[in-house]
């Protein structure tokens, strides 16, 4: 699918359709982009529709660019256009860990491979943290691995924000060890390799993993009535 | 399984405030589905206690209600099915305590049903839906849920309250009635709403948190109301579209991070039009499906225990006297969907 739009140089390419935005490709001076459009969301409020458009497209670019300074790989943004809700940024070659992670669990673990992500991953996550940076939508979906060089791209920080409380970091890494578990359970427990690596990373990890263990008594014990 | 005779299951649902039998046949149709709701005073909700003797009174009534309605005698019924959990302890007890009883006299055997899973069961054969996403709302409970890899897997869910809980208790600051419930007199307030009020927006990920929501209008709607900033129904408007924007995103996310197309939802908020509305906006945003199903069903009811203890029963599931327990705590995904076996995983087969 192919779609010319007026002022932006090159072509536009569908790539996916995601929940909130649409991801296309395009060039940007000669060099191979990715333009991230969010656009309206027909069911929302208009007025609690433009406030999240505007706050989370602020909150990524705010967020990617923080990222990159704590030394987490993101792709490096190019551009922003607040008029037509676009972020434009690098072009990031590679598969997304949901798709590695999906291939060990039909055609078998490569446990090395699955160890270096793990590692990755979890570093990642702890220099975010220590930098008082919280993702908010920490899921394999959201994580490519870099062709060639095997380095972990964080990706879609649409819904981070800045914070130091250990509860938001222990959220962040519940909501990550709750898509593992839903979505990649015959990996093993790739959540354990990942904490591992975070605790090295992360100088407060003590205070984040107990808030961590708070948080999943919450999530499953809470009663649930009818 | 295929027998001349017609499996037929009479199931219990008491796990809440409304205590329900139904007795149902493996196809999905429906003989008899008698229930009875506790409703409290406006500004009360609902204690263990005063439900558990709420259920005690009627269950038998109920029982012989449902089989007249059906035409059967307890000689036609193949199994008897229960609510195990989740839900409170006290309502619980009262099907559990019933169902032993029956069994032991009738000569029956038991089969214990997850709630959850019975939502979701019970909306798939109404509604035809063959692999959604399940956003199952109600006082108790808010999930998304996909099937995946043989049990029904939570997506994303609410880290503290549930929205209906949510709704539920701002209805008391309001002190809207009880009666027939306290979302549907928000549902039917918030359409007179006119003003949008800014509330807290909070998700996470796939998953979304409602008690500081709660916390904010609480604090706020009666300095709100006592200026005339705003009327009962402008606040109720303003908690709807923001509480149910936030189902609707993560049930979207869930959507696009398991590549389905359809969405069913169940559980007692799943009857607000309001919310199908939004659901069926988003779904047809991305050439997908909304199954939505109406009170009858949507709310709890005995039927939907029957008909997938029935499933777990014709797929060889019986559950011991001994082990017929309850437990207040229960998770989706502890559920071995084994009716649903042959089905191969949709979200693996794709993707691979």
């Amino acid at each position: 699918m192919e779609i010319k739009l007026d002022g932006v140089e090159g072509s536009l390419v569908l790539i996916k359709q995601g929940a909130e935005a649409r991801v296309l490709e395009s060039t940007f001076v000669g060099r191979r982009s990715i333009v991230k459009e969010r656009f309206s969301k027909k069911y929302r409020h208009p007025s609690l529709d433009s406030k999240l458009t505007i706050k989370r497209l602020n909150a990524e670019a705010r967020c990617m660019t923080k990222a990159r300074k704590l030394g987490v790989s993101t792709p490096v943004l190019y551009a922003v256009d607040a008029l037509l809700h676009t972020l434009t940024f690098e072009f990031v070659e590679g598969q997304a860990v949901k798709d590695i992670l999906l291939d060990f669990g039909s055609q078998g673990i490569v446990e090395e491979r699955l160890n270096d992500i793990a590692t990755q991953i979890g570093d990642a996550i702890g220099k975010l943290h220590d930098g008082g940076l919280i993702h908010g939508d920490l899921t394999t979906s959201n994580m490519l691995i870099r062709s060639g060089t095997n380095q972990l791209v964080l990706i879609d920080f649409g819904l981070s924000f800045t914070s130091t409380l250990p509860e938001d970091k222990a959220v962040d890494l519940y909501v990550l060890e709750r898509a593992l578990l839903s979505m990649h359970s015959s990996c093993g427990n790739v959540m354990d390799k990942i904490l591992a690596a975070y605790r090295k990373s992360s100088k407060q990890w003590s205070s984040t993993l107990n808030k961590l263990a708070q948080v999943r008594q919450r999530g499953r014990k809470r009663t649930m009535v009818g | 399984m295929a027998e001349k005779k017609r499996l037929i299951a009479l199931g219990f649902e008491g796990s809440a405030n409304k205590i329900g039998v139904g007795v149902v046949t493996l196809d999905g149709s429906i003989l008899s589905n008698p229930r009875h709701t506790y409703i409290t005073p406006p500004g009360q909700g609902f204690l263990p206690r005063e439900t558990a003797q709420h259920h005690l009174q009627y269950v038998l009534p109920l029982v012989k209600l449902a089989l007249e309605e059906a035409k059967i005698t307890p000689q036609d019924v193949d199994c008897l099915c229960y609510t195990k959990g989740p839900g409170m302890g006290a309502p619980l007890q009262v099907s559990a305590v019933v169902i032993r009883v029956l069994s032991q006299i009738w000569k029956k055997p038991i089969v214990a049903v997850n709630h959850c899973v019975a939502h979701i069961e019970m909306g798939r054969i109404v509604t035809g839906a063959d692999d959604p996403v399940v956003l199952y709302v109600s006082g108790g409970n808010t999930q998304v849920i996909a099937y995946s890899e043989g049990r029904y897997r939570i997506f994303g869910e609410t880290i503290d309250i549930a929205v209906g809980n949510c709704l539920d208790r701002f209805a008391r600051v309001l002190t809207l009635s009880n009666d027939p419930s306290p979302g549907y007199n928000i549902e039917q307030l918030a359409k007179k709403g006119e003003k949008f009020i800014d509330l807290p927006y909070v998700v996470k990920g796939m998953d979304v948190s409602f008690s500081g929501i709660l916390s904010y209008i609480e604090a706020t709607a009666e300095e709100k109301l006592k200026n005339n900033e705003c009327t009962p129904a402008d606040l109720c408007y303003s908690l709807q579209e923001t509480l149910f924007a936030m189902l609707v995103e993560i049930t979207e996310r869930a959507m696009a991070h398991c590549d389905k197309k359809d969405v069913l939802i169940v559980g007692g908020v799943g009857c607000n039009e309001r919310l199908q509305e939004m659901m069926r906006i988003m779904c047809s945003e991305r050439g997908g499906k909304l199954f939505a199903t109406d009170d009858r069903y949507c709310i709890d009811n005995g039927a939907m225990i029957a008909y997938t203890g029935l499933l777990a029963y014709a797929h060889g599931t019986t559950t011991p006297l001994e082990e017929s327990t309850f437990t207040q705590r229960f998770r989706t995904d502890e559920v071995l969907a084994i009716w649903r076996g042959k089905e191969s995983s949709k979200v693996n087969d794709h993707e691979t």
